[in-house]
């Protein structure tokens, strides 16, 4: 079933009668597999643009490359960078901006600017009972009543279907620059990424590839001079001895990065973990010393560890994996795996019970009959 | 405005309700005499006033859940304080409500420079966070002019902001983790020193929940690197229409100033007056920041004043020193102040989108004429953030509901244009009846049916944010 405007689906989800598998681009095929009608979201257009006020308005299944484009066009952007998870996952379709939002999808520069749920000013989407709800609006601040809309991004569809989004954009800076770290280890990478992002440089990337001989890459943009300037004290300080890397080479490595493209291809598990950046080292210490072989890509000055296993493990490396995350603190979220394994293992990470009674309680009053998306995170 | 009734049955039980309290705090912990619960009778919006019930000042987070669980058990309101800053009255006590301070919590409890954060019991003032790590070069981003004194318990009840948000962005976006106690004494922890939430982002619904949902003890922060330096340009303009283009010209350039702050005439007369601050006497002034190096700034402010220059300015004035920067500066710093010298004032906070600007100036002075009223304009122009002050004289009778229509009017039209109600002073009990103004029945329903999970039974801070008759089968 596809629906392309907000009252159709509205219409669609009052009327449903059993599971409902929300899908944009189809592209992010992540959580539990869900078995239920399929309802696609067709609502595409841009509602409104204003590039002197950063702000843009567009309809939930307007895609993302469409999106892009308007703002490429204007000199703009959305900050969060956010990632495309074809390469990885080895889906295809047309990533959405809803997509995006339901799945608070965000790339390397969330450790400066932010995540796609601090740049979504406002949406309209309809809960599990067919009411169109309205929740913040389209100016960067607004505490007028609860912020539903942090609630939405990243509630991957069960809570409710995006029909409308609206965003803080951001002007593209003149140039870029990286400066390139080659050989350490990974406690030696998030120590110098630890140094880069504690220094007055305005750090946007900070990542550490921790197989091939270890890589660490570290991003500043803005104005040429500014860039130059910033670059050349990163260098001559925090990271000295590092190679600089500009412009188009520059952007081209932060795209490896932003998609995690040398996960790409394969087919073994992965697993995205968020944790406090100085911890990365010890899980990967754990995880190797219980046998769990991995490789690891660290974002985020080592708080997003990418984490794909290199040798078979029963349950996905889940129950190791979380028993090492316990006592550090953060979460961790399957990404890549067999609808079997899907099916099995929690793929989001479980939660105490107080705030898994929260989020069932939540989930009860938008979705009371408990249709959209039924178990994809567990909730 | 009004408040719900006291509650009679409560009334009555309150020696019962305090010797329990007084069981689990000790006897400094509660404050039930007349005279002492007048300094609890209101906060930043002090038009409203009524002591409440009694006061309690939990000393830890063990301590704070046992009043929870105390006042849930008896069936009490509780209203938290941060430090009673609040303009649109969140901390405004009922008679038959406790109302729970927070100020005694006030450590620091953790601070981590190698992953950026700072963990804080949340009776600590804003600044005092960025005093804490700011000898080692960092700060807390957040600053609402009021930091000062606000604590952060307030300041995440209320999402707040200020003036450097448009680069920093607000409370939400610097709020890492918290430790909360729920309604019915229960402790729960939500984030931590990761980034984003593993399930449903409840962190991003507890922040500007305005205390209804938990009362947070203990916060983990985003601290930042301080710039290497900041340096503000003024700029005077005869037209607001001319202002306004001119910020939306340096948006579009890709310059991304730390703060653009907009005064008007009258406020500018106000400030002139106030601390002589050598502002030109024009329609429209803007202050604009940079941060960077000495190079870097140099080249922004280049950028900036071309543009500026393009709307031939009435006047100039780049700052060369940190006595300049002070001097431009301390005019908008004391706006307020020097607004309240002239008269009483009421200060909204609506948000447009920054190309409604110069319409929405021209209809707030003439619905200000309309009513007989003055009103100043002082705003981050940047983000659209609005604070139109409406003076009246408390002294006159009928002039405080004057202003008050007026100034629900104003935030109307914010409504209209395409903003909202407001941008981070808070719903409180202020904008409480106007909210049906920006949100359907379903909208605000959604909203109210969250406070039903987390506070079943509305104990916390009930009268606040939804309309009185909407929330009245809910309130207890």
């Amino acid at each position: 079933m596809k629906v392309i405007s907000e009252q159709e689906l509205s219409e669609a989800l009052a009327a449903a009668s059993g599971p409902v598998r929300v899908r944009g681009g189809g592209t992010r095929d992540i959580g539990a597999p869900v078995a239920g009608e399929v309802l696609e979201v067709g609502l595409s257009g841009i509602e409104l643009y204003e590039p002197g006020a950063l702000t843009l308005v567009v309809r939930a299944g307007t895609p993302l490359a469409e999106v892009e484009a308007l703002l490429a066009g204007e000199g703009q952007r959305l900050a969060f960078e956010p990632m495309d998870h074809r390469p990885m996952l080895g889906t295809s379709g047309t990533p959405t901006i809803g997509g995006v939002v339901a799945a608070n999808v965000s790339g390397p520069r969330r450790i400066q600017a932010g995540a796609a749920r601090d740049f979504t000013l406002g949406a309209r989407f309809v809960d599990g009972a067919g009411r169109v709800i309205r929740n913040g609006g389209r100016v960067m601040k607004n505490v007028t009543g609860y912020d539903l809309v942090k609630l939405m991004a990243g509630s991957w569809g069960t809570l409710g279907v995006l029909s409308e989004v609206s965003f803080k954009v951001q002007a593209v800076p003149e140039t870029e620059a990286t400066l390139v770290g080659r050989g350490l280890s990974l406690a030696e990478g998030v120590a110098a990424l630890a140094r880069a992002l504690g220094s007055p440089y305005d750090v946007t990337g900070a990542a550490h590839v921790d197989f091939d001989g270890g890589q660490t890459l570290v991003r500043v943009e803005g104005l040429e001079g500014m860039v130059a300037y910033r670059a050349a004290a990163l260098a001559g300080g925090a990271l000295a001895g590092w190679e600089i890397v500009r412009g188009e080479a520059s952007a081209a490595l932060w795209a490896e990065m932003r998609d995690v493209r040398p996960f790409a291809g394969g087919n073994a598990p992965v697993w995205r973990v968020s944790l406090k950046p100085s911890d990365a080292p010890l899980l990967s210490q754990t995880l190797a010393a219980a046998g769990l072989n991995h490789r690891g890509i660290y974002d985020w000055g080592g708080g997003l560890a990418w984490l794909e296993l290199s040798g078979p493990a029963e349950d996905a490396g889940a129950g190791v994996l979380r028993r090492a995350l316990a006592p550090l603190g953060g979460h961790a979220t399957l990404v890549r795996a067999t609808p079997e394994h899907r099916a099995r293992i929690d793929v989001f990470q479980p939660q105490p019970a107080p705030l898994a009674a929260i989020s069932r309680g939540i989930k009860q009053k938008f979705d009371p009959r408990g249709i959209l998306n039924p178990g994809l995170m567990g909730v | 405005m009004q408040m719900p009734e006291p509650n009679a049955g409560i009334l009555a039980r309150k020696p019962r309700i305090v010797a329990r309290l007084r069981e689990a705090l000790g006897e400094g912990g509660v404050i039930d005499d007349g005279i002492e619960l007048r300094a609890y009778e209101c906060d930043g919006l002090s038009a409203y006033r009524c002591p409440p019930l009694c006061a309690v000042l939990p000393a830890s987070t063990e301590e704070v859940s046992a009043v929870m669980r105390i006042c849930h058990d008896e069936g009490v309101p509780v209203v938290p304080r941060g430090s009673g800053t609040s303009l649109s009255g969140g901390a405004l006590p009922t008679a038959d409500a406790v109302l729970l301070g927070i100020a005694r919590m006030n450590e620091v409890l953790e601070t981590d420079y190698a992953n950026r954060f700072i963990r804080v019991q949340t009776g600590r003032t804003n600044l005092s966070v960025t005093g804490a790590v700011e000898a080692d070069g960092f700060f807390y981003a957040p600053d609402p002019s009021s930091q000062l004194a606000c604590a952060i318990a307030g300041n995440i009840a209320m999402n707040s902001g200020g003036a450097h948000c448009l680069k920093y962005g607000v409370t939400t976006n610097n709020l890492m983790g918290v430790t909360m106690v729920m309604a019915d004494g229960e402790v729960v922890e939500i984030g931590g020193a990761h980034l984003d939430a593993g399930g449903l982002d409840l962190l991003g619904l507890v922040c500007g929940s305005e205390g209804q949902l938990g009362v947070v003890t203990e916060a983990t922060l985003r601290i930042l690197a301080r710039p290497e330096g900041a340096r503000p340009v003024l700029i005077g303009y005869d037209s607001a229409e001319v202002a306004g283009q001119c910020v939306s010209d340096i948006i579009k350039a890709g310059i991304l100033p730390v703060a653009i702050e907009y005064m008007d005439r009258l406020v500018i007369q106000a400030a002139e007056a106030h601390v002589h601050a050598d502002y030109p006497d024009c329609e429209a002034l803007l202050i604009i920041e940079v941060e960077g190096s000495e190079a870097e700034i140099a080249d922004q402010l280049g950028r900036i004043i071309a543009i500026a220059n393009a709307h031939n300015p009435v006047e100039l004035r780049e700052s060369g020193s940190a006595a300049e920067s002070e001097k431009i500066w301390q005019g908008r710093k004391t706006a307020f102040g020097a607004m309240g010298q002239i008269n009483d004032y009421m200060c909204l906070d609506g948000t447009i989108p920054v190309s409604q600007l110069p319409q929405v100036l021209r209809r707030i002075g003439e619905m200000g004429d309309e009513y007989g009223l003055q009103v100043g304009n002082v705003f981050h122009a940047g983000d659209g953030n609005m604070h139109p002050l409406i003076l009246y004289d408390a002294n006159r009778p009928g002039d405080l509901e004057k202003a008050e229509d007026l100034g629900a009017d104003i935030l109307r039209l914010c409504v209209e244009v395409g903003g909202c109600l407001t941008g981070e002073h808070g719903v409180g009990v202020e904008k409480r009846e106007i909210m049906p103004a920006q949100y359907s029945g379903d909208d605000l329903e959604i909203q109210m049916q969250v406070k039903d999970v987390f506070d079943p039974k509305w104990v916390l801070n009930p009268a606040k944010v939804f309309p009185l008759d909407l929330s009245a089968g809910r309130r207890m």
